[in-house]
């Protein structure tokens, strides 16, 4: 893989920023607020670490060390009834703290609640696979690990899953281009081609704006065609319609309404 | 006498009708356009509507076939991704010639929408592609008048004539 380099600009920044602006905020409540909750932190907390914990939406959050992940999420499984593991992936803060929030989003189908564990780890850092208690978070965690490079230890098949197995770099990581970096841009060329018919099919053409009324070596109006490169800047002729018995196909004729019968008496 | 007694001095001659090899060829290849079953996205739905019975692809002779070894005509329905497009070329290799490429839909044009790291920029850079269909996605009428073209484009050619060497091939 390559170096990890930082890319602040490659996603176009907002022109104007207000500087008094200030993100409104989910309210949040106490866990205290909700019984169940609070009974499900404190059978949590007498085993592990919580970092922090409040309920949003009603949902409950709470914040854990990354290597407690396995053990929170099996005493969750097994003593709390969190027996669904709906969703989990990753949210990218590497530009703001350095490192990625792993989220966990648990569902208790017999509470009817939500609880959603996360953690931070930093770039290098591995987590452990919770693919033993949740079969669910076998691809999750692939995907997990194809969008932002985080590597899940004694995973049973640890592979990209959406990109291609050769693909190199994390689409989802925030400094990713939307465009793709030069290797993404030259992917199918390479792969299919070789390096050198890079000159031969050109770079992509990205600027979606781009539009040349004129071109007639890649696109023609339908019903106005012209041949391949003719200059249409005076115009184009509009095509009659044709019919390819018009030019005297084989075994094929032509229906003339004029020589033929229309019946409008059902009933004759 | 028989009743349906062959007049061999009608019409000037015999029950023979003359033409040219090229016309001949040309007619049955663009009659019998076999396209292949290769639905990639959205508009492969459309694609299917005019296979089926409303839009009835069958009275042009396109039947669709679900093999490349027996197909004539690739019709890239849909957005082609970056990881699928060493599989369209190498379906592409697979037809036998003569063979043509329709590009149907923005997606396989441009790669329309999806100006994205994912999407390949147009399925022209991977395979050479004879006719583009404009729409997102085309209407069957569409793709209907671009096989109407393809025949035309198909009788204007010379039936026997040297493989011109496409691009990259």
């Amino acid at each position: 893989m390559r170096r990890y380099v930082p890319k602040d600009d490659v996603q176009k920044k907002a022109y104007y920023t207000d500087r008094y602006w200030v993100a409104p905020q989910v309210p949040k409540a106490k866990v205290s607020s909700d019984k169940v909750f609070a009974e499900d932190l404190k059978a949590i907390k007498a085993a592990f670490k919580v970092f922090d914990a409040y309920i949003q939406v009603e949902q409950m959050v709470i914040y854990i060390r990354p290597e407690d992940n396995f053990g929170v999420l099996e005493l969750m499984k097994n003593k709390l009834d969190y027996t669904q593991l709906s969703e989990m992936s990753a949210v990218d803060f590497l530009a703001d703290r350095g490192e990625f929030d792993i989220f966990y989003q648990m569902l208790s189908m017999k509470k009817r609640k939500r609880i959603r564990v996360k953690c931070a780890i930093k770039k290098e850092e591995a987590i452990e696979s919770v693919e033993k208690l949740f079969r669910s978070a076998d691809w999750s965690e692939r995907e997990m690990y194809d969008m932002f490079g985080i590597k899940v230890n004694n995973h049973p098949f640890f592979k990209r899953i959406l990109m291609p197995d050769d693909w190199e770099g994390h689409p989802l990581l925030k400094t990713y281009p939307l465009h793709g970096d030069e290797f993404a841009a030259w992917y199918e060329v390479d792969k299919i081609f070789g390096k050198e018919a890079r000159d031969i099919i050109g770079p992509e053409i990205r600027d979606d704006a781009a539009v040349d009324r004129y071109d007639t070596k890649r696109f023609a109006r339908l019903g106005h065609e012209v041949p391949y490169g003719a200059d249409i800047s005076k115009g184009e002729p509009a095509v009659k319609t044709e019919y390819q018995e018009d030019d005297g196909v084989f075994l094929i004729e032509r229906f003339e309404k004029d020589s033929s019968t229309v019946i409008t008496d059902r009933d004759r | 006498m028989a009743q349906h007694q062959v007049n061999y001095t009608q019409d000037g001659g015999l029950p023979v009708a003359l033409t040219t090899i090229d016309k001949v060829v040309n007619w049955g290849r663009s009659n019998s356009l076999w396209a292949l079953t290769y639905g990639l996205a959205c508009c492969g739905i459309e694609m299917m509507a005019s296979g089926a019975s409303r839009y009835d692809f069958d009275r042009f002779g396109t039947i669709f076939r679900a093999s490349p070894r027996q197909a004539d005509v690739l019709i890239i329905a849909g957005t082609l991704t970056k990881k699928h497009a060493e599989f369209i070329k190498r379906l592409y290799d697979q037809m036998t010639e003569p063979r043509w490429v329709i590009s149907m839909g923005s997606c396989a044009n441009t790669g329309g929408m999806f100006n994205t790291y994912a999407t390949v920029q147009g399925a022209d850079r991977i395979v050479p592609v004879d006719l583009y269909l404009p729409g997102c996605a085309p209407r069957p009428e569409t793709l209907q008048y671009g096989v109407m073209l393809l025949q035309k484009k198909i009788r204007s050619e010379k039936a026997i004539k040297a493989q011109k060497p496409k691009r990259l091939l």
